[in-house]
């Protein structure tokens, strides 16, 4: 049997409802008689928004048209390019998600290995156009070809697999960095799928050498084959800047130091681009190819890429259609809103709401020069867009126009949605929303930013509760992009339909959260801090308590988040906390002295330890070590999240997660935090079972 | 003509020709897609015209629905990259859309509103066909303002052979060949090849293409195989898929700007306008319209048919070449009559084949300093012809 029969039989049927991605030729007639050109087209029959992807049929295709393409002797050059706006977005996802073995994931590198390689390995030159999005395995096959023109109206261009949780192994890690040099290189493969997955524009691709010339997208097919047919006749030589072997070793290890210093080790597939890179200094083809095999098929049969799939997964559909959430019909047109308060907080949302919803915000306080201040903060936000050009001078003028102030909430009167953002105590804001009531209509949604309060007995005086609903938003506000939208025990279905439909336009993604204290987010990192803060308080030292977790990859230690949301909050969570659960949170008597002592939080303005907080911490008479540290942790967010599933704040672990991961940014490769506890077998240990079943977020059985 | 300026054809480019249908050319590509590239294309070939000079876009169609509406002279400026700043228009005289195009922009720059205009047309009669959405009122037929045959075109093909007795459908057939063969020799001689954009053709089962050259030319075509063909339009009549233009996708345009400018700019101008015209004759032989637009414009010019050193005429039909031909007493064969073919074998865009004619005129003069003057004339449905002389600038 040929490599390829094996691959082929070893694969078959593992994805049954592969998407194939045609490779469709076609014999193009070249511009000043350079001859014929086999164009292939890459289209899998739907339109843009279902983008090629390739699995073992796409691949097999691939390579059957290489085959005809590879017999004919009439041809002098095969180009590539893609269907309307998309070129290729890589391997089909289905497909790795059913890999389980070791010998299958490897072939799924080899296989695409032997049809890209051809690409750069026939007799004839070859051409890839890139015209629309091209990612990973789509952006592997353009660099198989000779040469590459780009379109410079093109939006995304990627190689996201370290997002993921994989490498770009299908001659990513050894064709790039040779092409543009191993700098540029790490930054595509490693340092932007590292920062929110960013992606660059046609124009960026072609400023860093990945593209040979670039062409605008009114006519980019024809203009790239006069291109080809010039380069083809020797017109236009293509020049690329040499790179030295001194290039290689100083970014390599610096690149090291910041994948570091961001993962600590957690997730393996940086390490081994970085590995890969360098290897392509040296390496042959086959070495290097060889090695993208070797490593893609590890990867493949890691937990921590099937998290980083789940992880995706969970962002791309689940984010979308929030679980429980009522029909979409009922929800009710959002024309004005109102925004009780003029804080910082209530000047954020009302400038969010303004951009995105694009209807008159009116805010309200008792103060004139509070309200005039936030009024004023939004005006010069939009007056920074416009400086930057993210807005025209019409729109600017337009969300001024739109935010407003007013002293007395009868500006309220004609608003079908006011939420609220004052001080986080339970009878002021139901003396906000009696007043709110008595001025706006019986279905106006009365929503509340409360991060802890109860929704329930917040509506309870209310002589229509059932239109109060919790909008707990993430900070930064206009960042973060997760919203914990929590049902009151009145709330009906109509304002929790209008909660939703005005997430989706705010573009955040919402989960649907009962009305339980703290909901989610803040409910385990709470319980989560709590433990590391008890572990300090018993006198394990700061640096060692706060460094436990570091092996984890979260996006910052725990101290520094402390840092960033402030002692003083931190504290009022943990005592709203420990007033509902005294058994499991903790009041920290060395966090409210910090507090009164007036500190930042444990850290001095030089990043390292206040030693006026180290003496604050001292006393304590059983130090932990981190690993003690850490496992618990993990303990004890494992027993929080299966009490949370048990009294259903959520309607599965897989809602907790999605929370993690956008409200905390807690990475792919832990899965949100459900994956890597089953993973680590602490769900086992703690709870006496996974909360989620093998092959969900992690390798399944064979 | 009172002209306050000189106006002159700078430059002219077309997409190659296809035929209309599902396995044609452009079966699955868009009519303002075709408009673009030819907008982009003059554009790049003549890199001293700077886009904001650009002070019109006129584009005709004579369908202007669909991807041939949203007014298309406006729509595909925009969509070509042209700045905001450039205003652009539609245009429909049936088969003189571009033509009509060319004389608008060119009234203008001499009366100075414009400097530099784009003039074009095109017609996807694949997605649009010849009388798509039409709703022709009932008293043209209730109060016989027109006969029945007048809207269709081989009808009218067929009535003008009736009014020109001595043009026998043999006459016909050999015009026809003969427009056959001058298009595979011009082809042969590298002439057409330089005014078409190469254009990409994509078929969603195919994937890209490109079109290179014209698809509807049958180098080759006999007489015998002419005189087998059918005639559609009347039984035993004349007219046949042979001896006319056939039903076709494409866009042409061109560069029109007054002298100075041109020149300031450092364009080189190929033609000046000497005059044109325009001129009814009764819609049920509309073939014969080129006659007295013709008389119009040399009498507006103060010439006569004499001075004319080449024609380009457009072959909707052969007999309505012949008829021209006939009344002005000049041989079936002269080779002053479209020495590079005509529609026969490139096929008739309707609304773009204007400014075809232009553009081919503009290389024969290069070819022919000899010869001063030239015409662009063509017949027009419902009833018209249209005529350009120019002057040949090379």
């Amino acid at each position: 049997m040929s490599d390829v029969e094996q691959w082929k039989s070893l694969l078959a049927g593992k994805n049954a409802d592969e998407v194939v991605t045609d490779a469709l030729v076609r014999d193009v007639d070249l511009p000043y008689g350079a001859g014929t050109m086999a164009l292939i087209t890459l289209d899998n029959g739907f339109d843009h928004t279902k983008p090629n992807t390739f699995g073992p049929l796409g691949l097999l295709a691939l390579d059957e048209a290489l085959d005809g393409i590879a017999g004919r002797t009439d041809v002098v050059a095969v180009g590539v390019t893609g269907k309307p706006f998309i070129f290729g977005v890589g391997a089909d996802l289905k497909g790795a998600v059913a890999v389980t073995s070791h010998e299958e994931a490897a072939a799924i590198g080899a296989l695409g290995h032997h049809v890209f390689r051809r690409l750069g390995e026939l007799g004839v030159p070859s051409f890839a156009f890139v015209n629309g999005a091209a990612m990973g395995g789509g952006l592997e096959i353009a660099l198989h070809c000779v040469y590459r023109t780009v379109s410079s109206g093109m939006p995304a261009i990627a190689l996201p697999e370290c997002f993921l949780g994989l490498v770009p192994g299908w001659g990513g890690t050894q064709l790039l960095p040779r092409l543009i040099g191993p700098e540029k290189a790490i930054k595509l493969i490693i340092e932007n799928p590292l920062s929110q997955n960013r992606m660059i524009k046609g124009r960026d691709a072609f400023e860093l050498g990945v593209a040979d010339a670039m062409f605008e997208p009114a006519d980019f097919l024809e203009e790239s084959l006069r291109w080809a047919a010039q380069v083809l006749r020797g017109e236009i030589t293509v020049r690329r800047a040499p790179h030295t072997d001194a290039d290689w070793t100083p970014v390599i290890d610096q690149a090291r130091t910041l994948v570091d210093l961001k993962l600590r080790g957690a997730s393996p597939a940086p390490y081994r681009a970085l590995d890969l890179i360098a290897l392509a200094r040296t390496a042959s083809r086959d070495e290097g190819f060889a090695a993208e095999d070797e490593a893609l098929a590890d990867l493949l049969m890691g937990d921590e890429l099937r998290a980083g799939l789940y992880a995706f997964d969970l962002v791309q559909r689940r984010a979308k259609r929030p679980a429980g959430a009522p029909d979409r019909a009922l929800a009710r047109k959002v024309t004005k809103v109102g925004v009780v308060g003029a804080g910082l907080m209530a000047s954020q949302l009302a400038l969010l709401f303004a951009r995105r919803l694009e209807v008159p915000v009116v805010l309200t306080d008792l103060d004139q020069d509070r309200l005039d201040k936030g009024v004023g903060y939004v005006h010069a936000e939009v007056g920074k867009l416009l400086a930057k050009g993210r807005i025209s001078g019409d729109q600017a003028n337009r969300l001024k126009a739109l935010v407003t102030g007013s002293l007395t909430k009868d500006a309220f009167a004609d608003a079908d949605f006011v939420i609220e953002a004052v001080f986080e105590d339970l009878k002021v804001k139901q003396q906000v929303f009696a007043e709110v009531e008595a001025v706006v209509s019986e279905t106006c949604v009365l929503a509340t930013n409360t991060s802890s309060l109860s929704i329930t007995e917040m509506a309870s005086g209310l002589r229509h509760p059932e239109r109060v609903v919790g909008f707990h938003f993430f900070n930064p506000v206009a960042v973060l992009p997760l919203l914990e939208i929590v049902r009151g025990s009145a709330t009906d279905d109509a304002t929790l339909a209008t909660a939703f439909s005005v997430a989706k336009s705010l573009k955040k993604s919402s989960v649907l959260v009962k009305d339980a204290p703290a909901f989610v987010v803040n409910r385990l990192l709470t319980r989560f801090m709590g433990e590391v803060i008890a572990a300090a308080d018993e006198g394990t030292p700061l640096e060692t308590a706060d460094h436990a977790l570091d092996g984890l990859g979260l996006p910052m230690t725990p101290f520094a988040l402390l840092q960033l949301v402030g002692p003083a909050v931190a504290l009022h969570v943990a005592e709203t906390m420990h007033a509902a659960f005294p058994d499991r949170y903790g009041v920290s008597a060395n966090l409210a002295r910090l507090v009164a002592a007036g500190k930042p939080g444990v850290y001095g303005a030089d990043f390292q330890i206040d030693p006026e907080v180290r003496a604050l911490f001292e006393g304590g008479t059983r130090p932990s070590t981190g690993d003690e540290v850490r496992l618990r942790a993990l303990r004890a967010l494992a027993q929080e999240i299966r009490l949370m599933l048990d009294e259903g704040v959520v309607s599965a672990a897989e809602d907790i997660d999605l929370c993690m991961i956008l409200g905390a940014g807690w990475p792919f490769h832990t899965g949100g935090v459900t994956p890597y506890l089953d993973r680590t077998g602490i769900s086992e240990e703690v709870t006496g079972g996974r909360f989620l079943a093998p092959g969900v977020a992690s390798v399944p059985a064979a | 003509m009172p002209a306050s300026r000189e106006v002159v054809f700078v430059d002219g480019v077309r997409t190659p020709f296809g035929k209309s249908g599902p396995k044609g050319l452009y079966a699955e590509t868009r009519a303002d897609d075709l408009v673009v590239r030819v907008i982009r294309e003059l554009m790049r070939r003549n890199p001293n015209l700077p886009p904001d000079r650009v002070d019109e876009v006129a584009i005709a169609a004579t369908t202007q629905i669909g991807d041939q509406g949203l007014t298309i002279g406006r729509s595909a400026a925009v969509l070509a990259g042209l700045p905001k700043s450039v205003p652009g228009y539609a245009i429909d005289r049936m088969c003189a859309g571009a033509m009509t195009a060319v004389t608008s922009v060119a009234g203008g720059i001499s009366f100075g509103a414009y400097d530099v205009a784009i003039a074009g047309g095109v017609e996807h009669m694949g997605r649009h066909p010849m009388g798509e959405g039409v709703d022709p009122n009932p008293r043209f037929l209730s109060e016989q303002l027109v006969d029945g045959s007048a809207l269709v075109m081989g009808m009218t093909a067929e009535n003008l052979h009736d009014r020109f007795p001595s043009i026998t459908k043999d006459r016909a057939d050999a015009f026809a060949v003969a427009s056959q063969e001058k298009v595979a020799k011009a082809y042969a001689d590298g002439k057409i090849q330089p005014d078409l954009v190469p254009t990409a053709t994509r078929k969603a089962a195919e994937g890209w293409g490109l079109a290179t050259v014209d698809e509807a030319p049958r180098p080759g075509t006999t007489l015998e195989g002419l005189g087998a063909l059918k005639t559609p339009f009347r039984a035993h009549g004349r007219v046949t898929a042979g001896n006319a233009s056939g039903i076709n996708d494409g866009a042409t345009g061109c560069v029109v700007a007054a002298e100075e400018v041109a020149r300031e700019l450092g364009l080189t101008p190929r033609m000046r306008l000497v005059s044109y015209a325009f001129a009814g004759v009764d819609p049920e032989v509309m073939g014969v319209g080129p006659i007295p637009s013709t008389e119009r414009a040399l009498r507006l010019a103060g010439l006569s048919i004499g001075d004319i050193g080449l024609f380009e005429i457009n072959e909707a039909f052969a007999v309505q070449v012949l008829a021209f031909l006939e009344h002005f007493g000049i041989a079936d064969d002269d080779p002053r009559v479209n020495p590079y073919g005509g529609a026969i074998a490139f096929g008739h865009p309707l609304a773009s084949s204007g400014v075809r004619l232009m553009t081919q005129l503009a290389r024969e003069f290069s070819e022919r300093p000899d010869v001063r003057y030239g015409i662009t004339t063509m017949c027009v449905g419902m009833g018209m012809g249209g005529t350009v002389i120019w002057e040949n600038l090379a």
